[in-house]
């Protein structure tokens, strides 16, 4: 084949390619933080001989730190200067330029040919104090894993949380109508880039839930015409059939030592929580009661397993002792809470709150008894908190479509992240993978 | 030869350019048809028009002046009881499948999108089970009963409003076998 020809059909398939990559994603920042840190991300120096990547390192760590809501990072245009070591640094014009704290380094091959070394180094404008000096090293292929975990580190210097940018979430997608209609469980980097099929059906799939290495996820799926709950590793694709019983197979929750899965099933006749052994495959029952009850989810301290339930009428959330024992209510203001998420250290859930037609997020501090609504609706639903807390990853409506928000734990900053093929919902944020 | 050259390049093309299309977000509005099931080849008996009340007349299946015809039942909002106006139609189908010991019935239970997908799952399985034990109560046999929910996640309307959501908060009674 002629070489004007070949070089013609790779452009075009390349740009494709991007095109393809760049439609899967937009973020959007729907409402800010007016106290966000001013922050220089310095371009890195590219020092390997390997092509420099499309997407730099510092500029998925500015975009990491802009979407927490609590950075502001210098505009590249604004970049009057760009120093490469310590010494080339002046403060003066960082001073001027509002800028509170900066961040330089490079990126060069790691010794031994494994990979890639990104050395960088955080100073204070003000003091002019070095806040953190490192190297995180990573493969070929995972640099934009490596500038997640930098940014991570960044995060966690400046306000005192670990950072969450190197996690994942889970979440299902929709495409077509009718008999064309294709379901997907899809995993991707918490900013939404890099999303992988795990499965997909023509048949309903739902409430995917990760095991707390990381490793696995248990989904629901209708593959066989009923509902039945899978467990499947997210690397190497093999899973496991766990639970295909009569009625209701759904709703599965890893317990935090991955154990245990606790689900909902229904082949009594009535919905209730079992919790398996999944070493043993033995499952006892903890709830016995006429109403449904659903959604369970672990105290992450493995004592309590929270759930939904319309005994009293109306779906609130209830608890029982993971051991067993007698549920008590948590929610109690509004009309409708349920499917919870908890934050990592125990002391709010996150629900979904309704009131009419109108369904938000809304957070209960259980040692208040507190509730604050987060979101404006309409149908917002499947909180899932960051493995940080910091933020609560949702499904909410636009038009006829369903897309992924973000909104921080407290309610004043929120985020849209548009994955734009489908009807995209129930995200589910992955725990800390090391 | 480079004419050869030019349709390949035409080709290449159009192939990168289709495969570049962004799917569209789904639009469709319109109700998928539910009331035709399963065409189901009954033996031909008797030429004369069926008896649209008698409902052990598998002809009356697609009769539309037979309710052994409506094979939909709506709920209100959060509800699992079969609300008066149906119990016409269940009657008919109790009816049927009481007469007929090799019928089998599944009946999909179906809820609208407000509310969470594990909870509508409950609810869907609800409202099977109260078609399900209308058509035991009239003679219907366990063993020809089956009750599936789908939850929020087979709508046959996709817009979030009242009229939409009354169309999704159903049960479909599907026969598996006439």
């Amino acid at each position: 084949m002629n070489e004007t020809m070949k070089k013609l059909i790779y452009a075009l398939l390349f740009l494709c390619i991007s095109q393809l990559a760049h439609a899967k994603l937009e973020i959007e920042i729907i409402q800010g933080n007016a106290s966000a840190l001013p922050i220089a991300i310095i371009p890195m120096q590219w020092l390997s001989a390997d092509p420099r990547p499309e997407t730099g390192v510092s500029e998925v760590i500015s975009s990491d730190l802009y979407r927490s809501g609590l950075f502001e990072p210098l505009a590249d245009e604004d970049m009057v200067d760009r120093p490469v070591d310590e010494e080339s640094i002046r403060y003066g014009t960082w001073r001027l330029l509002k800028v509170d704290y900066l961040m330089i380094g490079q990126v060069r091959d790691a010794p031994g040919g494994t990979g890639y070394d990104i050395v960088y180094q955080l100073y204070d404008v003000h003091t002019q104090e070095s806040l953190l000096s490192q190297i995180t090293t990573v493969g070929f292929g995972d640099l934009r894993f490596g500038a997640h975990r930098v940014a991570d580190a960044v995060y966690e210097k400046l306000t005192g949380v670990p950072g969450a940018f190197s996690t994942r979430i889970a979440y299902i997608s929709s495409t077509g109508t009718g008999n064309a209609q294709n379901y997907q469980l899809f995993v991707a980097d918490a900013d939404g880039f890099n999303p992988q099929a795990v499965v997909g059906s023509p048949e309903p799939l739902l409430s995917p839930n990760w095991s707390p290495d990381g490793q696995q996820l248990a989904y629901v799926s209708f593959e066989k015409g009923n509902s039945a709950i899978y467990v499947q590793n997210v690397a190497t694709g093999q899973r496991e059939l766990v639970s295909s019983g009569k009625g209701i197979n759904g709703a599965p929750a890893f317990s935090p030592d991955g154990r245990y899965l606790a689900m909902t099933l229904s082949y009594t006749g009535n919905p209730e929580i079992y919790v398996r052994d999944l070493a043993t495959g033995q499952k006892r029952q903890l709830t016995n009661h006429w109403s449904i009850d659903t959604e369970p989810l672990w105290s992450p301290d493995s004592q309590w397993i929270y759930f939904t339930s319309d005994r009293g009428g109306r779906p609130q959330i209830y608890r029982v002792a993971a051991a067993g024992g007698k549920a008590s209510r948590i929610t109690r203001e509004g009309e409708y809470n349920a499917r919870a998420s908890i934050s990592p250290d125990g002391t709010r859930i996150a629900v979904a709150h309704g009131r009419g037609n109108e369904y938000r997020i809304a957070v209960l501090d259980m040692d208040t008894g507190r509730m604050r609504i987060l979101t404006p609706g309409v149908l917002d639903e499947s909180p899932s908190f960051a493995p940080n807390g910091s933020m609560i990853l949702y499904a909410t409506r636009e038009g006829e479509r369903g897309v992924l928000s973000a909104v921080s734990a407290d309610g004043n900053v929120r985020q849209r992240l548009i994955l734009t093929e489908g009807d995209v919902r129930e995200p589910a944020w992955s725990p800390v993978i090391r | 030869m480079k004419s050869t050259w030019r349709i390949l390049l035409a080709l290449v093309i159009a192939v990168a350019i289709s495969a570049c299309k962004t799917t569209e977000p789904a639009t469709d509005t319109s109700a998928t048809d539910t009331t035709d099931t399963k065409p189901v080849v009954e033996e031909a008996t008797t030429s004369a028009a069926p008896d649209p009340r008698d409902y052990t007349d598998a002809r009356n299946f697609d009769n539309s002046e037979s309710l052994l015809s409506k094979r939909v039942i709506y709920f209100d909002f959060d509800k699992s009881e079969v609300k008066r106006e149906y119990r016409d139609i269940v009657a008919a189908h109790a009816a049927y499948v009481a007469a007929n010991s090799t019928a089998r019935v599944t009946l999909e239970g179906h809820a609208d999108e407000r509310g969470t997908r594990e909870y509508n799952l409950g609810l869907g399985e609800r409202r099977g089970n109260a078609v399900s034990g209308l058509l035991s109560v009239a003679g219907a046999r366990g063993g020809q009963l089956d009750t599936v929910s789908y939850g929020e996640e087979r709508p046959v309307c996709r817009v979030s409003d009242d009229n939409c959501w009354s169309q999704n908060r159903r049960v479909e009674i599907v026969y598996t076998a006439r």
